[in-house]
């Protein structure tokens, strides 16, 4: 089975968020990146399952710049064969997507795997223009897969419960959390990357439809106010007075 | 020239999402000198009809085709692409929940429309079009601009109140040509939730974690959320020992709400479950522990016993509740 899994760089989910140059550019000055959580704990790792019930082959594809190489040897290192690198900066979806469709499209993989979105712009797009783009099905934001023969059966998260749909291969799956369990690399892996194959790939042309003007950040609670245990009476007042949500 | 509105019904009615996605539309067709037109697929009655012209609709595109049943994002967007044409529309709202995170980027793939995913605000026109979205899961907001003509708008559900008038909209029965394309995925369970109120569309939130000490005592938090007419949910660690169903998680890995209300009892704030909550309007926060960070993020918080509070808030919910009736 050839399975690509797309994963992205996101700050360490703890990284206090700052801005620069006029709130128009994230600094990432002191930040500690990672493999976006739901590329790896879940696309990733489950991938890596297939591979080891099935055999055949995990590609790893990313669309960035060469800083972005350390994060594509922690996925190597956890145990996927080979990857891409398309040497562009992945600032709007949609070009993104037609980066990683124009590898994909030459390769015939059998699936193709995203997390649900990424941690940083929680945009959740790419798993469904990367199908869009190679004419395949596209199924979100699944917690469980399955594959028998050529069908693969997925239980993915819908508004208020799940759901339990069949798709023959190939196809493109977001994932969700309880795909599969996080794995840490260990000592071999961490040496079987560095001489993995990482191939950058020039980007191909495509427009740029979207763009981050400015940032700000998200406006905290100004204090806490604070009722005695003694008379909880009071909030379910003051919920319905002051804050007038109930 | 319009703005169209994706719409759609659950549990036989019309989604309040869905109204308040047309109520976005609608604004935005203001703005732009146009009108908004609701597309809604399916089954609708006459009262979603009145409804979504009530929300601002000028005219409903009302599509019903057998393999539109299957739901398949596929089929959904080249039904989507053929009402978009018909009515000329440059800008097409989803709202940010599941069919939209299906639906709306496979649409701007296939009509090269920048597409704004979770977007919190009305667009500015002046000097382009630009909207806000969340970006590092909730914890900052992007103002983003967009080049193309067409442009594609998923709308994070809760971000604006609906608002409601007399207006009546045309309603046309629309069709689509979909001859020779069968839905290559076949949904065989569906399993809803119990519960009346689905997490993300309820406006009062009753959420309790590890505090709780174990799942047996989660009948004070049904009953706080049962007095208050609010859905209930819970902490990561909660659902991963099987407390409570997976469903209810809410944080980063789980489900990302903004209730105008979210009670938070016994879960200590870790950041990546105030990733999910933050943008709830009002945040309340019970914990015995004084030094909980969420009490950082809350507008409202007691130090304290839950099993001592949440019974007296019970009681003082249903007091309330008798009053107002």
């Amino acid at each position: 089975m050839k399975i690509l899994v797309c994963i992205s760089k996101s700050p360490d989910t703890t990284t206090k968020i700052v801005f620069k140059e006029n709130n128009s550019q994230f600094d990432d000055a002191m930040v500690q990146y990672i493999v976006n959580p739901y590329d790896e704990w879940y696309a990733l790792v489950r991938a890596l399952e297939l591979k080891e019930t099935f055999g055949g082959n995990v590609t790893i594809i990313n669309v960035g710049l060469a800083e972005n190489d350390a994060i594509i040897r922690k996925a190597l290192a956890i145990g996927a064969d080979d990857a891409v690198r398309i040497d562009a900066d992945p600032s709007d979806a949609l070009y993104t997507a037609e980066q990683i469709a124009a590898y994909a499209k030459v390769q015939n993989f059998d699936l193709i795997l995203t997390g649900k979105e990424t941690i940083n712009y929680n945009g959740s797009a790419i798993g469904g223009m990367v199908a869009e783009l190679l004419g395949l099905p596209y199924v979100s934001l699944a917690t469980k897969l399955v594959i028998a023969v050529n069908t693969a059966t997925i239980e993915q998260d819908i508004d208020g419960g799940t759901q339990v749909v069949e798709c023959d291969l190939p196809l493109v799956i977001s994932a969700a959390k309880g795909m599969a369990e996080q794995r840490i690399p260990n000592m071999r892996g961490i040496m079987a990357a560095r001489t993995k194959s990482l191939t950058v790939v020039s980007a191909i042309d495509s427009p740029k439809l979207t763009a981050v003007k400015s940032y700000t950040l998200a406006e905290g609670r100004i204090d806490c106010k604070y009722i005695n245990s003694s008379e909880p009476e009071k909030l379910i007042e003051l919920l319905h007075t002051e804050a007038k949500v109930i | 020239m319009a703005v169209l509105i994706y719409t759609e019904t659950a549990k036989g009615k019309i989604k309040k999402s869905s109204l308040e996605a047309v109520n976005y539309g609608n604004h935005i067709a203001a703005l732009t000198n146009t009108t908004a037109t609701a597309l809604i697929i399916g089954e609708a009655s006459n009262d979603d009809i009145v409804a979504l012209g009530n929300a601002g609709a000028k005219k409903i595109l009302h599509l019903k085709n057998d393999k539109l049943a299957s739901q398949d994002p596929q089929l959904l967007v080249i039904a989507t692409e053929q009402a978009a044409a018909a009515e000329n529309a440059e800008v097409i709202i989803f709202l940010h929940d599941f069919t939209g995170k299906a639906v709306a980027p496979r649409l701007s793939a296939s009509i090269k429309a920048g597409l704004i995913a979770g977007a919190v605000s009305y667009p500015v026109l002046e000097g382009g079009f630009s909207i806000k979205k969340n970006v590092f899961s909730g914890k900052a907001i992007a103002d983003y601009s967009i080049t193309s003509a067409k442009k594609i708008i998923s709308l994070l559900p809760n971000s604006f109140p609906v608002t409601l008038s007399e207006n009546i909209a045309e309603l046309v029965n629309f069709s689509v040509n979909l001859d020779g394309i069968e839905s290559r995925i076949k949904v065989k369970e569906v399993k809803k939730q119990t519960a009346e109120l689905s997490l993300p569309d309820a406006d009062l939130v009753v959420s309790a974690g590890r505090g709780m000490r174990g799942p047996e005592n989660w009948g004070m938090i049904e009953d706080l959320a049962k007095a208050l007419g609010a859905a209930t949910a819970c902490s990561r660690p909660v659902a991963d020992i099987g407390w409570r169903p997976h469903h209810e998680h809410v944080g980063q890995t789980g489900v990302a709400i903004r209730p105008n209300l979210y009670i938070a009892i016994g879960i200590s704030g870790a950041i990546q479950h105030l990733a999910g909550v933050n943008g709830s309007k009002t945040i309340v926060v019970i914990n015995k522990d004084p030094e909980a960070p969420f009490f950082k993020s809350a507008d409202y918080g007691i130090i304290g016993d839950a099993f001592e509070i949440v019974p007296k808030l019970v009681e003082a919910a249903k007091k309330f509740k008798s009053h107002q009736n």
